[in-house]
């Protein structure tokens, strides 16, 4: 399962990377999206991966029964999830802005504040 | 520790918050925001002040945010260098809400300028407090949000373009961060910095140790505009007003020098050698393009955008170094850097609303016109160039003279022909905007609307402080020596977070 994870996760890296090396500030933010989502799933996969036990603690316990998935992971997951759904609805409005302003979504026709 | 010292930690996050909290619920009123922009800022100052002195006093500060007890909860850290990046924010935050007054106007302000303004100093305090590695990445996001908004503020093509940059290349950077912590997360079960630090001794696979450190490397490198990361920091921080370009100038990539001396002391300090060669390099570097790119521009805030990234190349030097006398450069460095470049952004502002232009040639005759503000020019700018008896004088003075002990003859030489570079480009400046007479056709402004008197007071304000680094440095540089001590000697800090009998029982555990 490691292995189909790993695999998972650098084929969404790539491809986030190839969509942000494109002109298109469209695909750009796409690149975005691919690469949190890429993250996500590294934070998911590193902290182990263990199928069907959660992290319940029965009646009476202190601490759950034998091996269970981390729960932490995964509430770290849920706040960078949120952050990232924040941070790219405002990616998705200045692109929109900025195309509205530039008058074309070519990063090409943007170079008026570089050197 | 008492309650009081508990919340002491605590309250230079929530002051600007509640401050911007209060400044949306009186959405309507730019007056009460502004009053509520100059005393929430004049509070957390002081609030900054009280904590520095009393983290001096008790070396270590730590508040266990709802009394989850490190390493389980999110701990808040209060070391010298914490306190003192949090001092520092509160006098720029307060340096920048009072030039607001004159510089930002009612368009900026409907649009939340002063909420937006006090959510950003919340989220650099909490980056410089928390001890939490994943509360760090949440802190550089809610800064993050707040700089978009506040960058594109104003709506113009120049902002636009500059803010794509700017959002792509940080995103770019909290995803690489997130990707070291989701690593370091399932190579030592723990984000607790302290916690990590003592774990991370442990570990067996130093090659995966030394990928999540070069990662942690380049995404903080993004941050703090370091070689070969900083093409977004030319791009756009000369595109908004003025006020946030001085609060971003000053506060922002300090946030990832920060960061850098925060984890390459505490946590990734096994393979020294290796890690700090390549950060000698990339500060080398970043020094050397920030310069010579400072050269070929005639922009003002373009000249100075550059500098910021050949300064933040000594900070950088500082700790790649590693030796006790550089650190404290490194720190000496930081705190010069904050108050000069912030001031020389502020000046820049008020030479625009003076003459009407950015361009180097459009401008002159200043000196002639206005012969306060020209010296007051001179201040930060000899400072910048560190020539004595200024505060930058002392700064690069520690930090060549580390690099001498320890002969790193390369470095030196670099570090010396930058402030040569850096003389060039201020007095460029000086003979472009002040001396030479006003070109025929420019500098003709309509009368300002508003008045321009408070942008008097900070820019004063912050040329005297430089001014009195310079002269009476020696408790500054007790206190970067203090910090410096605290940084490299790591047990300090993760006993005081962790407690030393947790730390004892780990040892046992070991054996």
């Amino acid at each position: 399962m490691e292995v189909v994870m790993a695999l998972v996760i650098g084929f969404l890296y790539a491809a986030a990377l190839y969509m942000m090396l494109r002109r298109s500030i469209v695909k750009l933010v796409i690149g975005l999206v691919l690469l949190s989502n890429a993250a996500n799933l590294l934070i998911f996969t590193a902290a182990g991966l263990v199928r069907g036990a959660p992290p319940l603690i029965y009646p009476g316990d202190l601490v759950p029964p034998g091996v269970s998935a981390d729960p932490l992971a995964q509430a770290l997951i849920l706040t960078a999830i949120v952050i990232g759904f924040g941070v790219l609805a405002f990616a998705v409005v200045l692109i929109h802005r900025a195309y509205e302003v530039v008058g074309a979504d070519d990063m090409d026709q943007m170079k008026d504040t570089d050197t | 520790m008492s309650a009081y010292m508990n919340a002491l930690v605590a309250l230079p996050v929530i002051l600007p918050l509640l401050a911007g909290a209060l400044s949306l619920a009186f959405w309507r009123s730019t007056a009460a925001q502004k009053l509520l922009g100059v005393f929430g800022t004049l509070a957390l100052l002081v609030v900054s002040v009280h904590l520095l002195f009393e983290t001096w006093e008790h070396d270590h500060l730590v508040m266990h945010m709802g009394s989850w007890h490190a390493p389980f909860g999110i701990v808040l850290v209060s070391d010298m260098l914490s306190a003192i990046m949090v001092v520092l924010t509160g006098i720029i935050g307060l340096a920048t809400a009072v030039y607001s007054l004159s510089d930002i106007g009612t368009r900026h302000e409907r649009f939340g300028y002063y909420p937006l303004f006090h959510l950003l100093l919340a989220g650099v305090n909490g980056a410089f407090l928390t001890g939490d590695i994943f509360n760090l990445y949440v802190w550089f996001e809610v800064m993050l949000v707040a700089s978009f908004a506040l960058l594109i503020l104003g709506g113009e093509r120049a902002q636009m373009e500059g803010a794509i940059k700017y959002v792509t290349l940080n995103l770019v950077s909290s995803m690489l961060f997130l990707t070291a912590i989701g690593l370091l997360y399932g190579l030592t079960g723990t984000l607790n910095m302290a916690d990590i630090a003592v774990r991370l001794a442990e570990v067996e696979d130093t090659g995966l140790v030394t990928v999540i450190a070069m990662l942690f490397m380049v995404s903080f490198g993004i941050k703090a505009a370091a070689f070969p990361f900083f093409f977004w920091l030319p791009a756009s921080y000369h595109t908004p007003k003025v006020a946030v370009s001085a609060l971003f100038a000053g506060m922002l990539t300090k946030v990832g020098v920060y960061a850098l001396y925060r984890v390459f002391t505490l946590i990734f300090n096994q393979d020294v050698d290796y890690t700090h060669e390549i950060l000698l390099w990339v500060a080398m570097l970043t020094m050397l393009t920030g310069v010579l790119g400072a050269a070929a521009q005639f922009e003002f805030r373009r000249i100075l955008s550059f500098h910021i990234i050949s300064q933040i190349g000594y900070m950088i030097l500082g700790l790649a170094l590693f030796t006790p006398l550089a650190i404290v450069g490194g720190v000496f460095y930081i705190m010069h850097h904050i108050i000069v470049k912030a001031n020389l952004f502020l000046i820049s502002g008020l030479t625009y609303q003076l003459k009407g232009s950015h361009e180097l040639k459009e401008l002159g005759g200043l000196y002639r016109s206005h012969p306060m503000l020209a010296v007051l020019f001179m201040v930060p700018a000899l400072s910048l160039a560190g020539l004595p008896p200024l505060s930058g004088f002392f700064a690069k003075f520690i930090i060549i003279r580390a690099g001498i002990e320890v002969e790193a003859w390369l470095a030196v030489a670099v570090a010396l022909v930058v402030g040569l570079l850096t003389l060039y480009s201020m007095v460029k400046i000086w003979n472009e905007v002040f001396w030479k007479a006003q070109p025929a056709g420019f500098g003709q402004t309509a009368t300002p609307a508003r008045s321009l008197f408070w942008m008097w007071p900070p820019i004063v304000g912050l040329a005297l402080m430089t001014v009195m680094i310079g002269l009476y440095g020696q408790p500054i540089f007790e206190m970067a020596e203090l910090s410096a001590e605290q940084l490299l000697d790591t047990s300090r800090y993760i006993e005081a977070v962790l407690g030393a009998d947790y730390v004892e029982s780990l040892q046992e555990m070991r054996r």
